[in-house]
């Protein structure tokens, strides 16, 4: 995805190195490749790469990555903007439970 | 629907594994009234207000009841069922029934992989599964794919953890292991899986088609089966439904057109409303294929790293196209007019793409739509102007 890149300097990714116990699980889950574990901790070698999807700080066991998630949807944002975030629906489907 | 209490009274499994039983086939034995040959006899496992899903080849007798063997090539009714939806048509409502299923003749050791009920998702999956033998943990996701349930909190680890005990996964694997999408991962914490319910999440490769090399490879991914792609043909797959989504708003933009072409010195004209419309029209068509189909399929091509930039830039190149060969009769004032309405609409629409793409980010998306969107507002405000304008000179 390194021919893909969006706009830089906007994520809210963040990584407390200090309560990072090395488990490698956002190395593992991150689909933009944003995190290399190096000597037992995780280090962010690409954060213009993060699409905030939110699957490392969730799948962090010990809460040493934050990132407010949600979908890069332009049509769900216009959504959240006029009828507020829980009625908001994005095109990728509304029939919900 | 819940099946929660299944599974109370077992047995361990044989060391013979577990016996599939195909359809029950009674011999018809007596000769049908007017002549006509037997329909196929029913199935044991029909019930009345039930139909047994054309995907299920029969069922496996488990201790917890019946659980369906799926075939693993697709049908032409599957692979129409997925030009219609690729095509935007019954999108919502294309599901599969959650819950757990059987390919080939998995045994008590075979593989446990995840899914959501969106039945493009389960088409994908059962496809890349032939000659394997594993168990289809199907989650209920209200029919929407496995990425963005995730983001959604649909497939997610309250309902991941319930699908495990309502089917009695336990019960029927040895082991604890589940093979989830990684895609799931924005809804599925892995940690609190086990601590939920015993299993281990192992991330799965992001494509379906990997999943064979994945489970060859002893569960392990390489990197490019971690990563996510956007290649020219799975941009493409996606320019139908962005069109289908923006039919009804350019409908209405049309309406709208035809009525400001009608403005002029004598308050309204039919004749001028339809004479000029049609060319506004033409402008509203043509921004639509700037954003919605050359923005996707140029989209490294395109100048800037905002969508709405990319979308303007091919909706420049479509306007002047348009310009030298559609509105050669026209004076200059009217046709900047057009230009700049097809610019704004295919600046929008490029924009709205960023929901279809696997890498922006929300809060650039935010952040580009407080910039772009008074820029095109303001852009067809001066075309409207323009376009009326262009009746008094």
């Amino acid at each position: 995805m390194k021919d893909f890149r969006y706009l830089d300097g906007v994520t809210t990714l963040v990584l407390n190195e200090e309560k990072c116990i090395g488990c490698g699980e956002c190395e593992t889950v991150c689909p933009h490749g944003v995190f290399v574990l190096e000597k037992k901790k995780a280090v962010i070698v690409d954060k213009d790469g993060c699409m905030e999807c939110g699957a490392c700080a969730l799948n962090c066991p010990v809460s040493a990555v934050e990132v407010t998630p949600g979908v890069g949807c332009a049509a769900y944002i216009i959504q959240k903007w006029i009828k507020g975030r829980n009625a908001a629906e994005c095109g990728c489907g509304t029939g919900c439970c | 629907m819940s099946e929660s209490s299944c599974c109370e009274t077992k047995k361990e499994f044989g060391s013979e594994g577990i016996q599939i039983k195909p359809f029950a086939s009674r011999q018809p034995d007596d000769e049908v009234c007017c002549g006509g040959p037997a329909g196929s006899p029913g199935s044991p496992h029909e019930k009345p207000g039930y139909q047994i899903a054309r995907f299920v080849e029969g069922f496996m007798e488990m201790d917890c009841g019946p659980v369906p063997k799926i075939k693993t090539h697709l049908s032409w009714l599957d692979i129409g069922g997925t030009i219609m939806v690729r095509l935007g048509f019954n999108r919502n409502h294309y599901k599969v029934s959650p819950g757990l299923y059987g390919v080939g003749s998995p045994t008590p050791d075979s593989p446990v992989l995840v899914t959501a009920n969106y039945k493009l998702s389960f088409d994908a999956v059962r496809k890349s599964l032939s000659g394997i033998n594993a168990w289809l943990l199907v989650l209920d996701t209200c029919g929407i794919n496995v990425w963005c349930a995730a983001g959604k909190g649909t497939f997610g680890t309250t309902e991941l953890v319930n699908r495990v005990k309502s089917t009695g996964l336990a019960k029927i694997v040895k082991h604890r292991r589940l093979i989830v999408p990684q895609f799931g991962a924005t809804g599925i914490a892995a940690h609190q899986v086990k601590k939920q319910c015993g299993f281990t999440v192992s991330w799965g490769p992001v494509r379906a088609a990997d999943i064979r090399d994945f489970l060859n490879h002893d569960m392990q991914a390489s990197a490019m089966m971690r990563r996510v792609t956007f290649t020219l043909p799975e941009r493409l797959v996606l320019i139908p439904v962005e069109i289908y989504i923006s039919v009804k708003p350019v409908l209405w933009t049309g309406l709208v057109i035809f009525i400001v072409s009608g403005i002029g010195p004598g308050i309204f004209s039919f004749p001028n409303a339809w004479e000029r419309g049609v060319n506004g029209i033409i402008s509203l068509i043509g921004g639509v294929f700037a954003g919605a189909f050359l923005t996707p399929v140029f989209l490294q091509k395109l100048p800037g790293k905002a969508f709405s930039i990319k979308g303007a830039a091919a909706g420049i190149m479509t306007a002047f196209a348009m310009a030298l060969w559609v509105w050669k009769d026209m004076t200059w004032f009217e046709i900047s007019g057009l230009m700049l309405f097809a610019v704004s609409v295919s600046s929008y629409l490029a924009m709205n793409f960023t929901g279809a793409t696997p890498f922006t980010s929300p809060t650039g998306v935010e952040k580009e739509m407080r910039k772009s969107i008074p820029l095109q507002l303001l852009a067809t405000i001066i075309a409207a102007i323009i376009w009326i304008g262009g009746v008094f000179i």
